[in-house]
């Protein structure tokens, strides 16, 4: 990927003198100075909240950044403590389930967008956009009343059943993917016999498998970050809840125990990380593609 | 161009109809429904206990003398002026910073990008322990150098510049936009340029900020769009940095706090809706924020 990076080319003069050589070392200096002490500024909070976890309640309520004495049973604490294991299980549900589920129901829809013509392909793209953009705040009362007379608020049902019909952002990022795979491949297919739902699964599938990724890996992040989804459904019962729903009320039940609530933070963050470093080029892949297109 | 066979067009259409079939269920159920009820309800007054009742304009000319939809709005816009461009303006800096480095841009980029992996949450409870006014660690360092820090996310004028550093933090996502723009631009311009005597920050001036200016465009409006729904790190910052000042009761029990200055629209139509069961008017709320939101592109 650093090859990608290369910077375009601070143009040289043809006989460069000793006076532009020491200004360019300087220069060189300067902006690795400045990435340094960035990163430094970046790195802090996460280095804090993981020293922090790691100090006893009463050291953890000072103003100490190194710990006095290492305590990493407060990991294994805190599931004790807290209802942790029981946030984690439900967050593992919400987002798996959620991200097999959209993937299923959005990339036909993509492949649709994209490669199929019929009428009318064009308003359904516009508003396939305009759910992606709207506030989700403004059809929250409506269908938390159509949940509530289901029986399935204080559920995660309405956080998963929606993934089964396809999500706007999730089709809008398969469909950018799939316009740029070349049409002549389908057409290939299709005069070999196949029809259009072989030619997606046969063809259109493995071709598409980084798409596919992106648009997994931004649905998982988004169910695992969720916030507002939980807190509108599960609120009202507790065994419900998911890890950031639970991460925000830890302040009221555990609130002198900051070294717990930090430790929870950190094993909130730590499964994404990891995620981030294995998927890195279809990540990076992903979020360009949501930029091409205004 | 011949019309086809009606048998034909009538498969095709119902093979076209099976791969769009769960999208349209899901945008009819789960979209353009509520979206129409809401409309309905927002001229009726109801709670969850009772039944809609047919109140006409009542709930929008509510909105006239609601001092914390004022405030809230007044916060929502603050963030549009501030949040939005400062994000802006530290991305494309970060990008051009990656690009001008020799060595380890590949590393940086990844240390640069990885807050905006940190969960909303807990990024939110991060920033709170860290600014907390007494013994947070940012005014402990600012106090051995001799500078009073502010109350942060305790006091109503500092709690969302507190919210532009959690959101300057979590930039990643927005530089890896910028990176790609500034990395397209054709490396001949900057090379003709620097023939013709152009300084860095001319270069930059006349050519990579012409060359990426639908990319700034499309972060404004994204920008916008996101500022409009920003809930998340305004209600959790809320409800933790109340939490440390009083003993917290149930949860989120304390949204805006200090004095409403985290009150952003959709959150105070949340408590509208959730916390005071005013459902006609929440939704009258709703359909205030579906017409800017539709306006704002």
């Amino acid at each position: 990927m650093t090859a990608v990076l290369d910077p375009p080319a601070v143009l040289t003069a043809p006989t460069p003198d000793r006076r532009i050589k020491r200004q360019r070392r300087m220069a060189w200096i300067a902006k690795h100075s400045i990435a340094i002490a960035i990163s430094v500024m970046f790195v802090t909070p996460v280095v804090y909240l993981v020293l922090l976890s790691l100090m006893t309640s009463d050291q953890a309520l000072t103003a100490d950044y190194w710990p006095n004495s290492w305590h990493p049973e407060n990991y294994v604490r805190v599931f004790e403590v807290t209802p942790l294991p029981r946030y984690l299980l439900n967050t593992v549900i919400y987002a798996v389930s959620s991200t097999v589920l959209v993937l299923l129901s959005s990339v036909p829809a993509a492949y649709a967008l994209a490669k199929l013509k019929f009428r009318g392909s064009n308003a359904l793209f516009l508003l396939v956009i305009c759910v992606m953009m709207l506030p989700p705040q403004v059809v929250t009362v409506p269908l938390y009343l159509m949940w509530a007379n289901a029986g399935l608020t204080g559920s995660l049902w309405p956080l998963i059943v929606p993934a089964l019909f396809g999500d706007a952002f999730c089709i809008f990022l398969l469909r950018q993917f799939l316009l740029t795979i070349p049409s002549e491949y389908l057409d290939a297919a299709r005069v070999d016999g196949c029809g259009e739902w072989r030619t997606l699964l046969r063809v259109v599938l493995p071709m598409a498998r980084p798409g596919i990724a992106a648009a997994g890996l931004f649905q998982f992040f988004y169910c695992w970050n969720d916030y507002y989804g939980p807190l509108l459904y599960t609120s009202e019962n507790e065994s419900a809840w998911t890890l950031s729903l639970g991460l925000a009320s830890f302040h009221s039940v555990h609130h002198v125990d900051w070294n717990l609530v930090t430790a929870a933070t950190v094993l909130a963050m730590a499964p994404l990380i990891v995620i981030f470093f294995f998927a890195q080029r279809a990540f990076v892949q992903g979020i360009t593609l949501t930029g091409f297109k205004g | 161009m011949a019309a086809k066979p009606w048998g034909v067009r009538v498969r095709r259409g119902a093979t076209t109809l099976s791969f769009l079939a769960p999208a349209l269920i899901g945008i009819a159920v789960f979209f353009l429904y509520p979206l129409g009820s809401a409309v309905y309800f927002s001229f009726t007054k109801f709670d969850l206990l009772s039944v809609p009742q047919w109140v006409g304009l009542d709930n929008y000319r509510r909105m006239a003398d609601d001092p914390f939809l004022l405030q809230s709005i007044r916060n929502t816009l603050w963030m549009v002026v501030v949040f939005v461009p400062v994000r802006i303006i530290g991305a494309i800096g970060l990008s051009m910073l990656l690009t001008q480095l020799r060595r380890g841009a590949g590393f940086f980029r990844t240390l640069f990008y990885l807050p905006a992996l940190v969960p909303p949450v807990a990024a939110t409870i991060a920033f709170v322990y860290l600014l907390k006014p007494g013994t947070g660690p940012v005014n402990h360092f600012l106090a051995t150098i001799g500078i009073e820090g502010p109350l942060w996310f305790n006091s109503p004028a500092w709690a969302k510049p507190s919210l532009v550093l959690l959101g300057l933090w979590a930039i990643g996502d927005l530089m890896v936009i910028f990176l790609a723009a500034v990395l397209g631009v054709p490396s001949s311009l900057y090379e003709a340029a620097s023939l013709d005597g152009a300084n860095a920050w001319q270069r930059f001036r006349s050519i990579t900020l012409p060359t990426i200016q639908p990319v700034v465009l499309f972060a404004a409006v994204t920008g916008v769009i996101y500022t409009l729904q920003y809930f998340d790190q305004a209600a959790v910052a809320g409800s933790i940095a109340s939490g440390q000042a009083t003993v917290g009761g149930g949860i989120s029990s304390n949204f805006g706090f200090p004095e409403g200055s985290t009150f952003t629209y959709p959150l105070w139509l949340y408590t509208v809706g959730f916390r005071y069961s005013a459902l006609g008017y929440a939704n009258a709320l709703a359909i205030g924020l579906f017409v800017v939101a539709l306006g704002s592109p």
